[in-house]
């Protein structure tokens, strides 16, 4: 199945990459599954397991990790939000 | 009514807060916060607000959504400015008009301190020395915990 990834402010900016569609293996269905096997591609993708506080969204709303993805949803990781 | 607007025009407050109660006698009081641009003082010289297209308007409608389960309130207008912005600029504006003024007064900070932590806004800094992603505050997270309670 796939998923659209969108990275946001900092992480985009390090990644050099504001969107993608990512093939997902059954096994990895959740957020926290998608994040470790973006990470796994290699030491470009680390600053996703570095970023402090890492937070993440499913379908535009905020989700933790072990929320579940499924075929067709958009999946966003950004910093902390900082509006206001 | 309520309305949340994201956008990159700047906004007239007297005009906002005219239109929040223009076609409702029944609101007593109207309670408005106002974010701006800090500036010198910091040696900040511009900011750029980025923000999650879509998400943005649904989280902060969700944020209304949930003062008006704790407060009665009249009407909530929401907005906020996205772009490259100047010191002094306005940023956010929330205006929140009720029947009392406890009600709006209450509203209008809890839906800041809701923004804050919950809103897809992102702020990059230009400063003498660079630019830089502002970090997100522990005091803003103290801040809407405070509500949890309530």
């Amino acid at each position: 199945m796939a998923v659209k990834v969108l990275y946001f402010a900092g992480l985009r900016e390090t990644l050099g990459l504001a969107s993608e569609s990512v093939a997902l293996a059954t096994a990895t269905a959740t957020v926290g599954g998608l994040r470790d096997q973006l990470v796994a591609r290699g030491a470009e993708w680390q600053p996703l397991a570095a970023t402090r506080n890492l937070r993440a969204a499913v379908n535009q709303a905020m989700c933790s990790f072990d929320a579940p993805v499924a075929d067709g949803d958009e999946v966003a990781f950004f910093p902390p939000v900082t509006g206001g | 009514m309520d309305s949340v607007s994201v956008r990159e025009a700047d906004f007239d407050i007297g005009a906002e807060i005219a239109a929040l109660t223009a076609a409702d006698s029944t609101a007593g009081a109207v309670a408005s916060f106002v974010g701006l641009v800090r500036g010198s003082g910091e040696g900040v010289a511009a900011m750029t607000l980025e923000h999650y297209p879509g998400m943005t308007e649904k989280s902060l409608a969700a944020i209304v959504a949930e003062a008006r389960q704790r407060w009665t309130l009249n009407a909530v207008r929401v907005i906020h400015r996205v772009g490259r912005l100047l010191p002094g600029d306005r940023i956010v504006l929330v205006a929140v008009s009720s029947r009392h003024r406890g009600e709006a007064f209450a509203a209008c900070e809890f839906i800041m301190d809701y923004l804050k932590t919950r809103a897809p806004f992102w702020k990059r800094e230009e400063t003498d020395a660079g630019a830089h992603w502002v970090d997100a505050r522990e005091s803003d997270d103290e801040a809407l915990r405070r509500w949890q309670d309530v």
